[in-house]
Order: C-alpha cells, then sequence, then structure tokens
C-alpha cells in the first residue's frame, strides 16, 4: 500500500515546508525557554564549582551569601581555620552592582576576595585565560570576559578606579552576571562607600548626638567617626575541607560551636535551585506551557485546513471503499511530518540563535529527545480534530444531487 | 435464480419522519444485465441521485431488495454487513468531474482500489496500467491529474472504477464537462469496457447528446420509474 500522507507531502511540499518553518521557529522560541532554565541551573551549578568551596559559613538563620544578604565579622574566619577537618578559609563578599566602563554601565557581581594567597584560594577564580591573578591588596581587578573588559582596561566601581590585570571565563552569579574579583578590603569599602555629602551629613549627625559627644570623654567622638568610616564585615567565609573530612561533620561542628549558619555543597545548591531561581523556572515552565498549547493549535489549524481544502477527495476515497483508520493514520501521519519538519527547524534555529542570547543558553541533548517525543504527541492530539471531521465526512457528498 | 447483473425490486426511500416525511424513490425496480450500458434520466428533483446513492450501497433504501450477480445486498431492511468492502469490490463509481486524487499519479489513482483490497503494489500498478493502456491513456501514466485533459482525467476515472473488475458500474453524468466529440468517446468507452469485462453500467444524465446511444433507458420522475427502449444508435 502506498502512503498517502507522504503523496500528499510530495505534492504540497511547499506549503509543508513553510508552514514546517514557522512552526519550527516556534519550537526552536521553546527550546532555548528550556536551555534559558537550563543555563540558569548551570549558572548556579558554575558558582558554587568555581567557589573552590567545600562549607559556606554565613550569618546565622541566613540562607546567605547568594540567596540572602549574610554579614559576618571579617576576623571569624581564623577560628574556623583552627575547627577540625578545616583546610583553609577565604573570606569573601559578593556585591551586585553596574560598573562603569567608561561610559558604559556594565551590570556585575563585584566579588571580594583576599589577594596575595597561594594560587586556588576559595573564591578566587579557578582558572585565567589572561593576565594574573591579583597580587595587591587594592585596585586591581580580574574580570569574566562576558563583562567586555581587557587586559589593562580600566573598571569604576563607586569612586574608585581598577585596573584589569587578568580576565577569566564562566565566572558568572546565578543570575548570569558576570563577576569582577577585586581586593577584599576595597569590597568592603564598596559595600558602604557613600558620597562626600553623606559622609559631610553622617558626621554632622554624630557630632550632633550628646552620647557620642560628650565633653568629659575626649576621643570618643573621633573613634565613632572612624567606626563608620570602616566596615569590618564580609558575607561568608569560604571553608575547604581537608582531605578525607565528612563536609557533614564539619558543618555540624561550626554550627554547634560557632553558632553560625553552615551549608554544604548539597544544600547550597539547593537553595540556589530550589529557592534563587524556582520562581524564574516557574515563569519558564508556564511559557513552555503556553508555547506548547500555541504549537498545538496552530499544528491544529493548518491540519484542519489542509483536511478541509482534501474533503471532496475524502469522500471520493472512503466511497470506493477506503477504511476509516486508512484515512485517519493518512492526517495523523501529514500531522506527526509536520512536528517533524518543524522540530528540525526549530532545533537548527535554537542551536544558532542559542549563543546569541545575552544570558546563558545551554541546550541539552536530553531536552530535545523530551522535546522532539513532546512535539509528535502534541502534532498527534492536534490531528484529533482534522481526523474527527474527516471520518464525518459522508461519502455520498462524492456523488453529486 | 438470481439474474445477473443489478437487480432491484420494490426498492423505496424515505427521509424523515411524520408529516415531514418526503418519499424520494417509489417502489423501483430496475434489472440490468451483464454487458449492458443503461440509461437513467429525469429532471432535477426527481430522485436520481438518491436511486444512485442506493445502487452505489451509499444510503439504505428504507424498503426493497438489492441483488448483485448472485450476492443479495439490501432485503427489507437487511444489508450486507461491509458496505465499504462491497463498494470497493463490487462496484465502480465514475463521476461527473473526475475527482481524481490529487497527489497520486495516473497510475496509483487507478491503482489504489485494488492496494485498498489488498492486491501486491505491483499487481496492481500492472492492473492499472492494462486498463489505462484499454483506454489509451498509457502514455500519461507518470503524469499528475493536474496535468492532464479533461477527456484524459474522464478516461483515468474509468479505468479507477474498472480496475477491481466490477459487476457494475454506476456513472453519474460522466460527459457533462465534455464536449460532443469526447462525451461520444466516453459513452464509446463505457460501451466497449461493458463488453469486454462483463459489467453492467448505469449512467445518469441529462446530455441530450448522448442519450440516443442507449439501448435501454429509464426515466425517473417524483421517485418512480418506467422504462423504455432507446434507440441505441452509435453502439450497436
Amino acid at each position: 500500500m502506498i502512503s498517502l500522507a507522504g503523496r500528499d507531502i510530495l505534492h504540497s511540499w511547499g506549503k509543508f515546508v513553510f508552514t514546517g518553518f514557522g512552526l519550527g521557529l516556534l519550537i526552536g522560541v521553546t527550546l532555548v525557554m528550556a536551555g534559558v532554565y537550563r543555563g540558569m541551573v548551570d549558572d548556579g551549578k558554575a558558582l558554587l564549582d568555581n567557589s573552590g568551596a567545600d562549607l559556606w559559613v554565613v550569618q546565622k538563620d541566613t540562607l546567605g551569601p547568594y540567596a540572602e544578604s549574610s554579614s559576618l565579622n571579617d576576623d571569624l574566619y581564623r577560628t574556623i581555620l583552627a575547627m577540625p577537618g578545616v583546610a583553609r578559609t577565604a573570606n569573601v563578599t559578593y556585591l551586585t552592582m553596574q560598573v562603569k566602563k567608561g561610559e558604559q554601565d556594565v551590570r556585575s557581581m563585584v566579588v571580594g576576595i583576599v589577594p596575595g594567597e597561594a594560587w586556588g584560594a576559595p573564591g578566587w577564580p579557578p582558572y585565567l585565560v589572561a593576565g594574573r591573578q591579583i597580587t595587591r591588596g587594592h585596585y586591581e581587578a580580574v574580570a569574566d570576559i562576558a563583562t567586555g573588559f581587557k587586559l589593562g582596561d580600566y573598571i569604576r566601581i563607586r569612586r574608585n578606579q581598577y585596573t584589569v590585570v587578568g580576565l577569566t571565563r564562566r565566572m558568572v552569579s546565578s543570575s548570569g552576571d558576570p563577576m569582577v574579583f577585586i581586593p577584599l578590603k576595597d569590597a568592603q569599602e564598596a559595600q558602604f562607600l557613600k558620597d562626600n555629602d553623606a559622609i559631610w551629613q553622617s558626621r554632622r549627625r554624630t557630632e550632633a548626638n550628646p552620647a557620642f559627644n560628650r565633653p568629659g570623654v575626649p576621643g570618643l567622638l573621633d573613634a565613632v567617626i572612624a567606626s563608620q568610616a570602616t566596615n569590618s564585615y564580609v558575607n561568608a567565609v569560604l571553608v575547604r575541607l581537608r582531605a578525607g573530612a565528612a563536609p557533614d561533620e564539619v558543618a555540624e561542628s561550626i554550627r554547634r560551636w560557632k553558632r553560625l549558619t553552615v551549608y554544604t555543597r548539597s544544600q547550597m545548591e539547593g537553595i540556589l535551585i530550589g529557592k534563587l531561581i524556582a520562581t524564574s523556572a516557574k515563569q519558564i515552565g508556564m511559557f513552555l506551557a503556553i508555547l506548547a498549547i500555541v504549537s498545538a493549535a496552530i499544528v491544529a489549524f493548518i491540519i484542519y485546513t489542509l483536511t478541509m481544502d482534501k474533503i471532496r477527495e475524502i469522500a471520493v476515497l472512503k466511497l470506493i471503499g477506503t477504511r476509516n483508520r486508512t484515512i485517519a493514520a493518512m492526517i495523523m501521519q501529514q500531522a506527526l511530518a509536520l512536528g517533524v519538519i518543524g522540530f528540525a527547524v526549530g532545533k537548527i534555529t535554537a542551536t544558532f540563535a542559542a549563543p546569541l542570547f545575552p544570558k546563558y543558553v545551554l541546550l541539552m541533548p536530553q531536552d530535545s529527545i523530551a522535546g522532539f517525543f513532546a512535539v509528535l504527541v502534541i502534532c498527534a492530539l492536534a490531528s484529533v480534530i482534522a481526523i474527527r471531521m474527516a471520518l464525518k465526512v459522508d461519502p455520498a457528498e462524492a456523488i453529486g444531487g | 435464480m438470481a439474474e445477473k447483473g443489478i437487480h432491484i425490486e420494490g426498492l423505496s426511500k424515505r427521509y424523515g419522519e411524520g408529516d415531514t416525511a418526503v418519499l424520494a424513490l417509489k417502489n423501483v425496480n430496475m434489472h440490468v444485465a451483464p454487458g449492458e450500458v443503461v440509461g437513467l434520466i429525469g429532471p432535477s428533483g426527481s430522485g436520481k441521485s438518491t436511486l444512485l446513492k442506493s445502487l452505489g450501497a451509499v444510503i439504505d433504501p428504507t424498503a426493497g431488495r438489492m441483488t448483485l450477480g448472485d450476492e443479495v445486498i439490501y432485503d427489507e431492511g437487511w444489508k450486507v454487513p461491509d458496505l465499504r468492502a462491497l463498494r470497493r469490490d463490487k462496484i465502480g463509481f465514475v463521476f461527473q468531474a473526475p475527482y481524481l486524487i490529487p497527489f497520486l499519479d495516473v497510475t496509483d489513482n487507478v491503482a489504489l482500489l485494488p492496494m485498498l483490497a489488498g492486491v501486491p503494489n505491483a499487481e496492481a500498478r500492472q492492473r492499472a496500467l492494462d486498463l489505462l493502456t484499454a483506454l489509451d491513456v498509457q502514455h500519461r501514466a507518470k503524469a499528475m491529474p493536474s496535468q492532464l485533459s479533461g477527456g484524459e482525467q474522464q478516461r483515468v476515472a474509468i479505468a479507477r472504477g474498472l480496475v477491481n473488475r466490477p459487476p457494475v458500474i454506476l456513472a453519474d453524468e460522466p460527459t457533462a464537462p465534455l464536449d460532443s466529440e469526447r462525451a461520444m468517446a466516453v459513452i464509446r468507452i463505457l460501451n466497449d469496457m461493458a463488453k469486454k469485462y462483463e459489467t453492467a453500467i448505469i449512467v445518469v444524465t441529462h446530455d441530450e447528446k448522448i442519450i440516443p446511444t442507449f439501448k435501454r433507458i429509464y426515466h425517473i420522475r417524483d421517485g418512480v420509474t418506467h422504462e423504455e427502449a432507446g434507440e441505441g444508435r452509435g453502439f450497436q
């Protein structure tokens, strides 16, 4: 038996190819949306992987440092270092802000790290694609290449200017913002640095406060003002464990003795994926559902129209004894063929378009396979309306009168 | 003993119920022998199409009996269980417009019926080519329907009607879209094929040109038929 669907497609291939192309663009958008979600998850994992930490010590009862703000004294790292199982510790600050690249603003996550450590300290960029790590205590920066900075460029953060001495890759925040690493002290200052007017106003208010400006206590006012101008807090202490140390045990020990909140790698991954990007994931899920419905509607409409165009032929086929299942198979095969054409176009479109998106789009083979079968199911379901209509066609319509 | 060809006795068809009921066919009798071509003529609304649909096993008559060769098709409310297979294997159709399947070439348009009946593709195509040769359109065997002239399309449609060697062919205004010369050619082909394949052919027509070619004619008016001898010119 010949394939009626195949012959019809070959006969009106232009209609199928153009319809498939339009459907393919829609499928391409769907694949990219799935890729955006995968990219967000991968960004989160890359953030954790590249931090080089086994444990994250943060302010008690917070989900810091990525999902919530967290504040710890910057001398805590020493006592944590003394805990059993801990190999290295490092203070770190995170601040998402607009940094200046000439006249342009670049959204980035500014990370404060302790300079001068041995290569591979927690919090440091694990590899560089150009230049060197930060060695000086002030005004040097290592930037992710996604920021667009080049070696020797100047970055303006608050009132200070930093020289780019190194470039790294794939160092992004959980929301995909590229990172800029600067010395810890500079980052601590940048977190609370105010403009001159604000500083002057703050000093004036402090001087006017009789609690701080006591005639009988000389030096108190200066001490208070000095404390207001410095920041001795960090967002987290990153901990690397000794070989063989159990993360859960060390984390429990720090929680118990230091009264801090500690997250292991799996817990931090749960926070990033389960909480931080959960809303975005739901948003993308909604888009995927809408796109699936729109795709189904388009396929249903096209197949319905193509079937309507063949009503007389279907009546003739039924009159000359064609089985209903042969006619149903013809329509369903056409819908599936449309889906296959659409998926091929969509996959190619998504593959070429993904690198052009500002955020990381990760197209995973298993998503494509799942997408392919979803398209086939949608097309099969979408053909049901046309099949029902075709099966209702009266063979008598082929005979006049 | 059953008569060969197609035979109907007391065939009636009623549409609707109660006060709105319309009796489209009233006690129709008809017999067409194998190899015979008869005309069925009547004005619009006379019941031609209803009779053709009943003969074609597309609609069920309300009453009466119909046999096709030895096989009883309808008998006072009883009917053959698989009318679709009956239409495929025992009844050929030729329409006013050829209604060829536009996405199949000429050979496959004709070969489709035997393929649907389970005949292997190669054998079905050979059978189609033999018929196309008999109808002198074998040179267009690979052409698509849209590439054929009106006469060629109608000959292909006749080949499709004949390909399963049905004992009866129902032709619904087969010459309506054709000029006189081509119309006569089609009627000549139908007569030749009827004789060659021992097929009973019923031609529904309004076409004054071809009416004199029938040896027997059934007139139908208000659902009632009466038979008369035709002139039978040209195809003795």
